[in-house]
């Protein structure tokens, strides 16, 4: 690792002053898991950040390749866990499109109203994690009371909060519990009347507003260059949803907008990110009164072999564009697996617009930017 | 007249702020979410499909449906279950016949997955809902489901 | 022998003794109060997070603290390696004894002052800056750059917050003509100085509070611990007893903070209209009930808002509380001057 250059330099005063070195984890609140920073600082203004990775690889890629493609699918859990749902949701459509598989259309809607709930679940448990960083204590728990709602119709259905893997080549793994759809309706009202109270706890506090506003200034043609996605891209005006762009499962049937804005900043990231909220409540509220009746799974072979060739599908998770790339030789193992995660391209920004802010503004960027480290190191 | 319009327009927010939180405090007595853990084993109840560990249901004759098929050591990704099995004549028929001697099931290398209890096509296994399974010995981990002297349950094929 | 004798006379005659009894039985009674402010503020914390607090250790959870205390007492003392050995252990008694010496001021009663000094909120001021040190010191000997910057920010944020504490005060001396407390409080027999004074009254307070939240480094001005920033910021490398009075400090601070404004605005131990004026001793209550209204206050703040940025720190002081200060004192001479003070 090359450690950053310490040139001590004369000010007009001739007072000595040193630029310092300082280690940010992997033990530490502000980087959300494993991730080590290594900052260059000026007092307390940022010269420089690079992120140090590698302290939670666990080959998955590498372990795909021992493993039939019905395994895949639960490893994929534990890339982004906040949006495993997706996660899974990407390999079952590669596998399918491999296959030629048409899965019903119950099938769809059902993975297309969890997915959204899973959105909705990470970006509240960001939300209140956002509001950790820059120091309100208290929305940490609103967030997480309207989560754990989202978490306990999750458990009901699939069988773990988490963790889920209910997505499998071919369907669902089970039906729906019979209490899906209400217990989905009963949080719908409730969580639309919890957003505005977001609103006025954080996103209007004046303290908040200065504490993010202008704040890691991302441009357009840099939210490009660097190859970002989700609400982080979608708040430099980059408009990149795969939903829209490259609809999948029951999304081509719903009306929503993409959520855009121009400003860039660590604000326009928290804006988009709300008002993706609403908008995922609105694509639930479409499906959940007709979900169509038929099986949940279509039946596959119990060793699924992929046609030869290479097999690419895209999806929009909570932070961006997932991507599930296989190589297949025609054997039941993949030759290659490789994930296209949105956590890394969106890391690799930080030092670009987090420089020349203070400390508490790289806590806030890190923040917006809403890294999962598992999903970086894989 | 920005500067005591941003004075105004501030204090406002953080009183809206407070009202929020001073909303919670008031109605601290209702609205508290958390769970008092260890003291509500009795009214805790977990969902019916929640994963907690695999277990092998026996009737009262001690007997359960596994034929052994290796169906669930195929599925699982991660080669927590381990399944020994051998050969014995059928009484009945006199044929021989694939039976386990033991089902052995690695619960410290269980992710959980489900894989195993959908791929089972008799419905020998299936998920048990306890989740408190810490244990001091990780051997302790090491389960072996089928239990001494069962048998597979009569018309149960594979 | 003679002289021994004479040593032990100066002793009794002088009151020596009689001081380090009244010493002892403040320190005793303010080391349970910082006790229970912490297990307080846990409760309030609780119950605007939708959480139901400590509630194992003793009814309610009452013994929770103490028996964080004892864990506290019981644990080792850990530190760096090359920390300024003589420093790293100096700086927790700065943070401490000041803060207990502030205590020695105030009257809880008519009669229950242990110290009636005529400079009263001069000496409190003065003695609140010197806290500061202990935690400069604590930060720069940690040797520990986390530390180190916490440190520099708490420098930093007492500097300029000093200013507003001791301009707020001010302000409301010119009210009451004394600097002694308990003259203060005669003063205030005809009416809180808060309803006296009107508007700059109002506004001094508003600045007082905003300025003493800053001053007792809680949130939103926690930029010396910033937890999501700086790990622990100032005290990262202390560990037991000596964290224990830092901990300690910022709750007694903050009981301080809230106990000059309950003297200085409003009335300290006199009843609303004089409805107790019969019972002496219900003084004591109606200063403590204040107290701790106030107290509620900055802890409806702290786990409210989120942290300022110190850059920002430093803009709200200098280019909006300073200001506003320093016209609401002239503002509040005018009133004076023009005899413009309600009198009940």
């Amino acid at each position: 690792m090359e450690t950053a250059t310490l040139e001590p330099t004369i000010t007009k005063k001739g007072f000595k002053s040193e630029e310092y070195f300082i280690n940010m984890g992997p033990q530490h609140p502000a980087t959300h898991g494993v991730l080590r920073l290594l900052l260059t600082i000026d007092g307390e203004v940022i010269k420089k950040v690079e992120p140090d990775l590698g302290y939670i690889h666990r080959s998955i890629e590498k372990m795909c390749e021992s493993n039939s493609y019905q395994q895949i699918v639960h490893l994929t859990d534990r890339l982004d866990y906040l949006s495993s749902h997706i996660n899974n949701e990407a390999v079952c459509l590669c596998v399918e499109n491999a296959l030629e598989l048409e899965v019903p259309e119950r099938v769809k809607v059902i993975r297309t109203i969890l997915g959204e709930l899973t959105r909705i679940a990470s970006h509240t448990l960001w939300w209140g994690v956002l509001g950790m960083d820059v120091g309100a204590l208290t929305s940490y728990f609103y967030g997480f009371r309207d989560r754990e709602m989202i978490n306990d119709i999750f458990e009901e259905t699939c069988g773990a909060r988490l963790t889920m893997n209910y997505n499998i080549p071919g369907g669902l793994m089970e039906d729906i519990h019979p209490n899906f759809v209400k217990r989905v309706k009963e949080f719908i009202p409730h969580f639309r009347s919890k957003l505005p109270e977001y609103d006025r706890l954080l996103t209007g506090n004046i303290i908040f507003q200065k504490r993010t506003k202008g704040v890691g200034v991302l441009t357009k043609e840099d939210a490009i260059n660097f190859g970002a996605s989700g609400p982080v891209a979608r708040a430099s005006g980059h408009s990149c949803d795969v939903r829209k762009y490259h609809p999948y499962s029951a999304l081509d049937k719903v009306n929503f907008t993409e959520i855009l804005d121009t400003a860039g900043d660590s604000f326009a990231r928290y804006r988009v990110r709300i008002a993706e909220m609403w908008e995922s409540l609105d694509i639930i509220e479409q499906l959940i009164d007709n979900i169509p009746d038929g099986d949940h799974k279509v039946a596959t072979n119990a060793v699924i072999k992929l046609p030869k060739g290479d097999f690419y599908q895209k999806v929009e998770t909570a932070r961006g564009e997932f991507g599930v790339y296989i190589i297949s030789t025609g054997t039941k193992n993949p030759y290659r697996v490789k994930f296209r995660s949105p956590g890394l391209s969106n890391l690799s920004l930080l030092n670009h617009i987090a420089v020349g802010g203070k400390i508490g503004d790289l806590v806030a960027t890190m923040a917006t930017i809403d890294i999962v480290v598992p999903d970086i190191d894989r | 007249m920005g500067y005591f319009s941003n004075i105004y327009h501030g204090i406002g927010t953080l009183l809206t702020g407070m009202r929020v939180t001073g909303k919670y405090f008031l109605n601290a007595r209702k609205g508290a979410i958390t769970q008092q853990y260890p003291d509500n084993r009795d009214t805790l109840k977990m969902f019916e499909r929640f994963r907690g560990e695999v277990v092998m249901p026996h009737d009262e004759n001690n007997e359960h449906s596994c034929t052994g098929c290796q169906k669930c050591e195929l599925a699982c990704p991660n080669g927590s279950i381990e399944i020994i099995w051998d050969r014995v004549i059928d009484p009945e028929t006199g044929k021989k016949k694939k039976a386990i001697d033991q089902h052995i099931y690695h619960f410290g290398m269980c992710t959980q997955c489900g894989l195993c209890v959908d791929a089972c096509p008799s419905d020998a296994i299936k998920w048990a809902q306890n989740f408190e399974n810490s244990v001091y010995d990780r051997t302790q981990l090491t389960r072996i489901l089928n239990k001494p002297g069962s048998k597979v349950r009569a018309g149960v094929e594979e | 022998m003679n002289s021994i004798s004479n040593i032990i006379d100066w002793f009794i005659n002088t009151g020596v003794l009689n001081m380090a009894m009244i010493a002892l039985i403040y320190l005793t009674v303010f080391a349970v109060l910082g006790l229970f402010l912490v297990l307080l503020e846990r409760k309030v914390a609780a119950w605007f997070q939708l959480r139901i607090g400590p509630n194992r250790v003793g009814y309610l959870g009452l013994f929770q603290t103490i028996a964080d205390a004892l864990k506290l007492v019981s644990k080792e003392l850990t530190g760096t390696v090359k920390a300024d050995k003589f420093l790293y252990n100096l700086a927790p008694y700065f943070v401490i004894v000041t803060s207990l010496m502030a205590l020695a001021v105030f009257p809880f009663t008519k009669d229950l002052q242990a110290f009636d000094i005529n400079i009263g909120i001069f000496f409190l001021i003065a003695i609140s800056s010197i806290g500061v040190i202990g935690i400069l010191l604590g930060g720069w000997s940690s040797n520990n750059k986390f530390a180190l910057i916490g440190a520099m920010r708490s420098g930093v944020q007492t500097v300029s917050y000093e200013l507003s504490v001791g301009l707020s005060l001010l302000t409301m001396v010119i009210l009451t003509g004394s600097l002694q407390l308990s003259e203060i409080i005669e003063v205030q027999k005809s009416g809180w100085l808060i309803v006296q004074g009107h508007i700059p009254a109002i506004i001094a307070f508003m600045i007082y509070m905003i300025s003493g939240t800053a001053e007792t480094n809680r949130a939103p001005f926690d930029m010396v611990e910033a937890e999501s920033e700086l790990g622990a910021g100032y005290h990262t490398e202390y560990s037991g007893m000596k964290f224990a009075y830092f901990f300690l400090a910022e709750f007694i601070n903050m009981f301080i903070i809230a106990a000059i404004a309950t003297t200085i605005f409003f009335g300290g131990w006199l009843s609303p209209f004089g409805i107790t004026d019969s019972l002496p001793w219900m003084g004591l209550l109606w200063f403590l009930a204040k107290t701790f209204v106030l107290v509620f206050l900055m802890m409806w703040f702290r786990w409210t808002f989120p942290r300022l940025r110190v850059d920002q720190l430093l803009t709200l002081e200098w280019k909006y509380l300073l200001p506003i200060n320093l016209v609401n004192l002239v503002l509040m001479a005018v009133i004076v001057w023009l005899n413009l003070t309600i009198q009940i």
